[in-house]
């Protein structure tokens, strides 16, 4: 009965959201108050209904309900609660059911926090937001049925994908769908503003929360699935260049250019068209990520859906939102006034320089992505493109990229004077230096490339800690005026520090374990040690284990460093008996500057000892402490009091009037 | 500065940075693309000193390991066509014979194939779309057999 519940939920959704799309719509054009005010019952009842229906598939994976096909394709009831959980959002149609929902989410947040938004705006984001709504609930009641029965019911399921089973994947999708769903928001802001024909400060002003909390968001997703791809995969590999992680990447490219694109918009009225389109880019990327994952197209481990008419569907989608938002953008976008004027060197130039290096760094994750689909579609022959490519294009494009980054927060609006902007730098550029020298002293000349990228990590978060400083005149009025400074500082400007930093963090990490790991394979008997980058790894017992839904070759392993004992490492082999699947568990000590990675893989074939894997990784950790400390800025910068969803109002008749610069 | 020169000098930069962008790419495309191959195609035109992919099925019972025990070597088919391939390092989870492989290395002038990288992280029932391709290119695609039944006992490893 509950499955039912859900599937009629579901079907409500999708009769509420073709409301939610159509009456506000004609409401807002004829100014007639009760038609727009339909939006915002119909956004709430929405989510109450895809919420309903999303309760239901859980229950039914929790209490492992085999008589829905969802449960008995993706469940077992030897598995971990935890993974009955997750596995609800593990397959094709409970992702997309999650999809929906988070769709819903933003939609009933923006009628519920939107307080103060024009009418007529609120009623067509709404309209557009329940557009999106309609197409995707469409699919899945056509296409994508969570709840379908299967008669009779077997006795147990089939169990999710034991690689899938893990605590970082279990929640790597939401905060990615949580990422790509909030650019929707971003999407139907400027949809709306195209159809109404005006864009204003205050417009950027309430857009950005929404869009803050999706760069955040998919910055954690993209985060969480690199950290599992690193010691899930069981060679400490944190990214591949494969086409399903640049589905969430690209977004993430033009999602950032829009996060800062906006600023312009709203301190300073200008660059407002580039900015409605990278709104309507961003959303475009994220729904041919969702498209390029679920269609099957990939060769990959996301790709669950290999059905042809599924993939035709969510294609149609895609052409209708992406080929809709660019007709309006081409039809409406010349209309829009453009704002403030400013010279090359300033906080806008600095901001357009940014958006150009993002922009054309997407475009060459967008061509290495899609080459191999277009010359397969045109029987060009088959191709990959691999890690080399990203290397000699997006790389060199990201070092001009994080060198402005310092530059910029350090610049006035309108014009400025880069020498003096530079000359504060100072203190960074020395700093920088040390950086460099030290990788010098322990590491030696080569791989040159090392020497750029520790430059760059160093020169972004120096820069970020001296911004902080210049703001604060620390050293040049007394400290505690510093302090008092600190603390009054708009939590906007604590979130571009954070966020910088932050990045600077991850690339030092990026670069130290590409450039400086060391590795060692070889066959190692039981009680003999090998030595690697100043440890000791010693092998001292593999036994066999049995675990709720698999048996584990537990092995245990003491690293010591000068005698001393420093870790036990406990990697396994484990399969699973259900799936019939083993996957490697790798063991990880980490030091906080470095990891400890251990791998025992096979028996040797003459019985005498086990395959095993030794990784010294430099750095790795600060890839995802960096990733951390960029959520949080951009979590900070949310807090900020003029973000604060109904703080802003719009200005009337003075919209174009200059702001008050900081 | 007008708003007229304020929009050229934009263009400028986004033509410069789009022509950067279209430079660094096509001279990274000519270098860094891989060509993929099945055994039929690497039997009929080999690659020469390029890296190439190739893909196909692991032939049954053609794995052997050396004694130390890290190098593997094992033949990859199409069922037409088959090609010796040898692969040092740790073989992935799901690698075993009778199941579709993707490994990316250079052929040999002996014409083993020796591999760098080993690809076949994909459920059992899954077969990469590579390797289904190049199985109807030679012929001998059969549809995959139909799920296991989910009344089946679990069957440990030994």
């Amino acid at each position: 009965m509950i499955p039912e519940i859900g599937h009629y939920a579901l079907v409500l959704a999708l009769l509420l959201a073709t409301v939610q799309a159509t009456l506000p719509m004609i409401g807002a054009y004829r100014r007639d108050a009760a038609w727009m005010n339909v939006a915002e019952p119909a956004a709430h009842g929405q989510l109450l209904m895809i919420l309903l229906a999303f309760a239901a598939l859980m229950h039914a994976y929790v209490v492992s309900d085999f008589s829905v096909l969802n449960v008995v394709q993706n469940s077992h009831t030897d598995k971990p609660l935890l993974y009955k959980i997750s596995g609800v959002w593990g397959n094709h149609e409970g992702s997309l059911l999650l999809w929906v929902l988070m769709l819903a989410v933003f939609g009933s947040g923006v009628a519920a926090l939107g307080t103060n938004l024009p009418a007529t705006l609120k009623a067509r984001v709404l309209a557009v937001q329940g557009l999106i709504g309609v197409g995707f609930l469409a699919f899945m009641v056509a296409t994508s049925n969570p709840f379908v029965r299967v008669s009779p019911a077997p006795l147990n399921g089939q169990d999710l994908n034991p690689l899938l089973q893990d605590p970082g994947l279990a929640f790597h999708p939401p905060f990615l769908y949580l990422g790509y769903v909030g650019f929707s928001m971003a999407f139907s802001f400027a949809a709306a503003a195209l159809i109404e024909g005006r864009v204003d400060p205050a417009w950027a002003r309430w857009v950005r929360p929404w869009t803050l909390i999706a760069w955040a968001s998919l910055t954690l997703g993209i985060a969480m699935g690199s950290w599992w791809a690193y010691y899930e995969l069981g060679w400490g590999g944190w990214w591949f260049w494969d086409p399903v992680e640049n589905a969430s990447f690209m977004p993430w490219l033009a999602g950032t250019a829009l996060l800062h694109s906006a600023i312009v918009v709203e301190k300073r009225d200008a660059l407002k068209t580039w900015t409605i389109l990278l709104a309507v880019v961003t959303f475009a990327l994220s729904l041919m990520g969702t498209f390029l994952v679920r269609s099957g197209i990939l060769t990959s481990v996301h790709a669950f859906a290999v059905d042809p008419e599924r993939g035709v569907f969510i294609l149609a989608l895609l052409v209708l939102a992406i080929g809709g938002g660019l007709t309006l953008y081409a039809v409406r976008a010349p209309s829009l006034k453009s704002g403030g004027l400013f010279a090359p060197v300033s906080r806008e130039g600095a901001l357009v320089f940014n958006n150009l290096l993002l922009s054309t760094a997407c475009a060459t994750v967008f061509l290495g992505t899609l080459y191999p689909l277009f010359l397969d579609a045109v029987d060009g022959g088959k191709v990959s493109v691999g890690p080399p490519f990203y290397n000699s294009t997006f790389v060199p494009l990201m070092v001009p990229l994080v060198a402005a980054m310092a530059v910029g927060p350090m610049l006035a609006w309108k014009r400025t004077d880069l020498a003096g902007a530079l000359g504060r730098l100072w203190l960074a550029a020395a700093l920088t230096l040390v950086a460099v020298l030290w990788s010098l002293w322990a590491h030696g000349f080569r791989p040159v490339m090392a020497l750029v990228g520790i430059a760059m990590a160093a020169w972004a978060f120096f820069g970020a800690l001296i911004e902080l400083a210049e703001r604060v005149r620390l050293f040049r009025i007394p400290l505690g005026d510093s302090l008092s400074r600190l603390a009054g500082l708009p939590r906007s400007a604590w979130g571009t520090a954070l966020s910088h930093a932050g990045l600077g963090i991850a690339i030092a990490g990026m670069v130290g374990t590409s450039a400086w790991k060391e590795e060692k394979i070889q066959v190692m008997t039981i009680g003999t040690a090998v030595e690697m980058a100043g440890y000791t790894f010693r092998l001292d017992q593999v036994e066999e284990r049995r675990i709720e839904n698999y048996v584990s070759q537990f092995a245990t392993m003491t690293v010591l460093q000068d005698g001393e004992v420093v870790a036990t490492l406990n990697p396994e082999q484990r399969f699973y008996p259900v799936a019939r699947q083993g996957t490697t568990e790798a063991a990880i000590h980490t030091t906080f500057v470095s990891d400890l990675y251990a791998v025992v893989a096979e028996p040797a074939p003459d019985g005498s000892g086990w395959t095993t894997r030794l990784y010294y990784h430099p750095l790795v950790p600060w890839i995802w402490f960096g990733s951390i400390v960029m959520v949080v800025g951009g979590l900070t910068s949310l807090s900020d009091r003029r973000f604060r969803i109904g703080v802003p109002e719009r200005r009337r008749g003075a919209a174009a009037a200059p702001q008050p610069a900081e | 500065m007008t708003r007229k020169k304020r929009r050229m000098y934009v263009l400028g930069l986004a033509l410069l940075g789009l022509g950067t962008a279209t430079a660094l790419t096509m001279a990274a495309f000519e270098d860094n693309i891989v060509f993929f191959y099945s055994p039929s195609d690497l039997a009929a035109k080999p690659p020469g000193d390029r890296s190439v992919r190739i893909g196909g099925l692991v032939e049954e019972g053609s794995v052997e390991k050396a004694a130390e025990g890290l190098t593997v070597r094992f033949r990859v088919t199409d069922l037409a066509q088959s090609v010796p391939v040898t692969y040092t390092g740790i073989v992935p989870d799901l690698f075993r014979e009778g199941q579709g492989v993707v490994a990316e290395g250079k052929l040999g002038p002996d014409g083993v194939f020796v591999a760098r990288e080993l690809l076949a992280r994909h459920d059992e029932n899954y077969m990469p779309p590579e390797v289904a391709d190049a199985l109807k290119r030679s012929g001998e695609f059969r549809p995959e057999p139909p799920g296991r039944s989910v009344y089946e006992t679990p069957q440990p490893k030994s």
